[in-house]
């Protein structure tokens, strides 16, 4: 069995006297599509903070790729991609150029090389007609879209995808999840996800993890349609129940 | 990353070894594009015997090499991951930008046709803000308890207090370079006191009020187009109209009624620190400060303060006004607001100056 893609070992963060979590350790396979859950305030961003080396944790060691994060991060950065909630695409460059950019700085390809490779990914992620369009022109699943298609630029083996389906309508959202269980097939890539759509979770994860503000820490780990089924955990059982009802 | 041609056979294939990725595609593509250009004509081959791994950049390579070349392309022992990719990006049918029309150059006519055109939307829409500010003004009396006096006390205290030391800064310093730019040439004719009455009536009639717009568009203007345009974009001007509030009466008269409260203010500061200015200076050519106080007073009448002071009101609204309406019309997007504070900035210089220009013409009619 290849090594994990990210090992996380007894991550802690804590701001000032106030702890958000601690002892959080788990790890990601290769070709896997794993997801962060658990309720407002418990940290799921912070530790997304600290995976994608925005963050240093507090205590405890992160390796992605088998690279110590702390030590190489941005060798790291090189090797994942990243979409973020608001898709945080440049409003001042179309959607072609957003895809372009990663690649003009750090490859050498020359400019039709790099639309070339730009259209591909937007034609990935199903934008293909909409490459000259400007951010602030298109529907918020179109910006969700375009922001894989920029974390996608250098073809990372790894992404991380900061709720991509959040305030989408459940069609748009079924493509999002069509489109990450797509790069999984087409480009072996890994996606790890912070969400709280449990419908998107039940539909491609292939294991979770449930961070707990109260416990301040892990409280569950495994596939998502076991710990649905039979996780004793209070709050694992309520998240589910009540994000189903 | 290497790409080889060889042909045999009328056949020419290009040979890859090393890893097909961003990274070594950009190192051969210039050489792919031209090998596969100059085999059109014939049969066309690529060899992956020797990829380790390949990407979609190195599929997109591959695809366009194929597109340059114009046939359609064998590929040599790619293996199944690879051959998978290649028909994925295929498929994907990824058009290529249609080349933009050819430039046609456009008569200067219709050029200042629709530059004109802009100009008389823009005042239009000028025009028509201030009607609505108007008729809100209007309304006020039944609207009164949609004023908040806190909230004018704060722009007030935003739009002429905060603003104070850099008037006294500015008119102080304008007061000095005024005085030593026109000694120079008055000292030759031995009429070096007159600067006191020049600069002095130069501060008061003109440059004050207009010094002190300048200060308004470039700190209040562009903060009230700022403000206002975040409120848009994040709905809260939305919010204020489904409670049953006018944004009119709530934000734009407030800050309208603080400018034009600010800016006699500010102008009385910026004129007092210009004449401190242009005694220090009158003060290093030997003449004592008495004597300048009377060249002032003797030059200066109550009508060319009044003036100003008349003119930094109706500057103050215009800057106020176009601050606001900049705000207002904020766009989508994320430069929306930053170009909203630059609209209210330049078009609150453009509108001062072209407001001083008519005063100054009505006070050449009226003999003012």
């Amino acid at each position: 069995m290849s090594a994990p893609v990210i090992r996380a070992s007894s991550l802690a963060q804590h701001f000032g006297a106030r702890m958000i979590f601690q002892d959080v350790s788990f790890v990601v396979n290769a070709r896997e599509i794993f997801a962060i859950l658990g309720g407002s305030g418990c940290g799921k961003s912070t530790l997304m903070k600290q995976l994608i080396g925005l963050l240093p944790p507090s205590a405890g060691r992160i390796e992605i790729l088998g690279q110590d994060l702390a030590r190489a991060r941005q060798a790291v950065r090189r090797s994942i991609g990243v979409m973020f909630q608001s898709g945080a695409l440049f409003g001042s460059m179309s959607l072609l150029e957003n895809v372009m950019l990663p690649l003009e700085v750090f490859t050498t390809l020359p400019p039709e090389g790099r639309e070339a490779v730009a259209r591909v990914k937007l034609g990935l992620v199903g934008l293909a007609d909409a490459a000259s369009l400007m951010p602030g022109e298109i529907s918020g699943g179109m910006v969700r879209r375009a922001g894989i298609a920029r974390a996608l630029a250098l073809d990372p083996p790894l992404l991380f995808l900061d709720e991509p389906s959040a305030g989408l309508d459940p069609i748009t959202s079924a493509g999002i999840d069509r489109l990450i269980l797509d790069l999984r097939a087409d480009l072996g890539t890994t996606v790890v996800l912070v969400t709280h759509e449990l419908a998107s979770i039940l539909a491609i994860a292939d294991r979770c993890i449930m961070l707990d503000r109260a416990a301040q820490g892990m409280i569950a780990e495994g596939d998502p349609r076991h710990l649905r089924e039979t996780s004793a955990e209070p709050t694992v059982r309520a998240f589910f129940r009540r994000e189903a009802a | 990353m290497t790409v080889r041609g060889s042909e045999a056979a009328g056949r020419v294939d290009l040979v890859f070894r090393g890893s097909l990725d961003a990274v070594g595609a950009g190192r051969i593509w210039r050489e792919t594009m031209r090998q596969a250009v100059a085999a059109r004509g014939r049969e066309l081959g690529f060899d992956l015997t020797g990829v380790e791994q390949c990407d979609t950049a190195g599929a997109a390579l591959l695809l366009s090499a194929e597109q340059r070349h114009g046939g359609v392309a064998r590929f040599i022992a790619a293996s199944p991951p690879i051959a998978a990719l290649l028909a994925r990006v295929r498929d994907l049918a990824v058009v290529t930008e249609k080349p933009p029309p050819p430039a046609v150059a456009t008569p200067p006519r219709r050029v200042l046709a629709e530059f004109g055109g802009r100009l008389a939307g823009r005042v239009g829409e000028g025009l028509a803000f201030l009607g609505q500010a108007f008729t809100a003004l209007l309304g006020l009396p039944a609207r009164r308890r949609m004023v908040r006096f806190a909230d004018l006390a704060q722009l007030i205290d935003q739009a002429g207090w905060r603003a104070l030391p850099l008037a006294l800064l500015l008119g102080y310093l304008m007061g000095l370079i005024l005085a030593f730019q026109s000694a120079i040439p008055m000292r030759r004719f031995g009429a070096d006191l007159f600067v006191a009455d020049l600069v002095s009536i130069a501060l008061l009639r003109e440059l004050g009020p207009l010094l002190a717009a300048v200060i308004l568009a470039g700190r209040t203007g562009s903060a009230q187009a700022a403000e206002l345009g975040t409120m848009k974009v994040n709905e809260e001007l939305d919010a204020l109209v489904t409670m049953g509030l006018d944004p009119m009466t709530l934000l734009v008269l407030p800050r309208l009624a603080a400018a034009m409260v600010s800016m006699p203010a500010l102008v009385l500061a910026l004129d007092i620190a210009g004449l401190v200015g242009m005694t220090t200076v009158l003060a290093g050519f030997g003449f004592p400060p008495a004597l300048v106080a009377h060249r002032v007073v003797g030059a200066v009448h109550p009508s060319d303060l009044m003036g100003g002071i008349f003119r930094a009101v109706a500057f103050g609204a215009a800057v106020a006004a176009i601050g606001c309406r900049a705000g207002l019309a904020t766009g989508a997007g994320p430069r929306a607001v930053g170009t909203a504070a630059t609209r209210a900035v330049v078009g609150g210089i453009v509108a001062t100056i072209a407001l001083d220009g008519l005063f100054a013409l009505l006070s050449y009619r009226l003999g003012l």
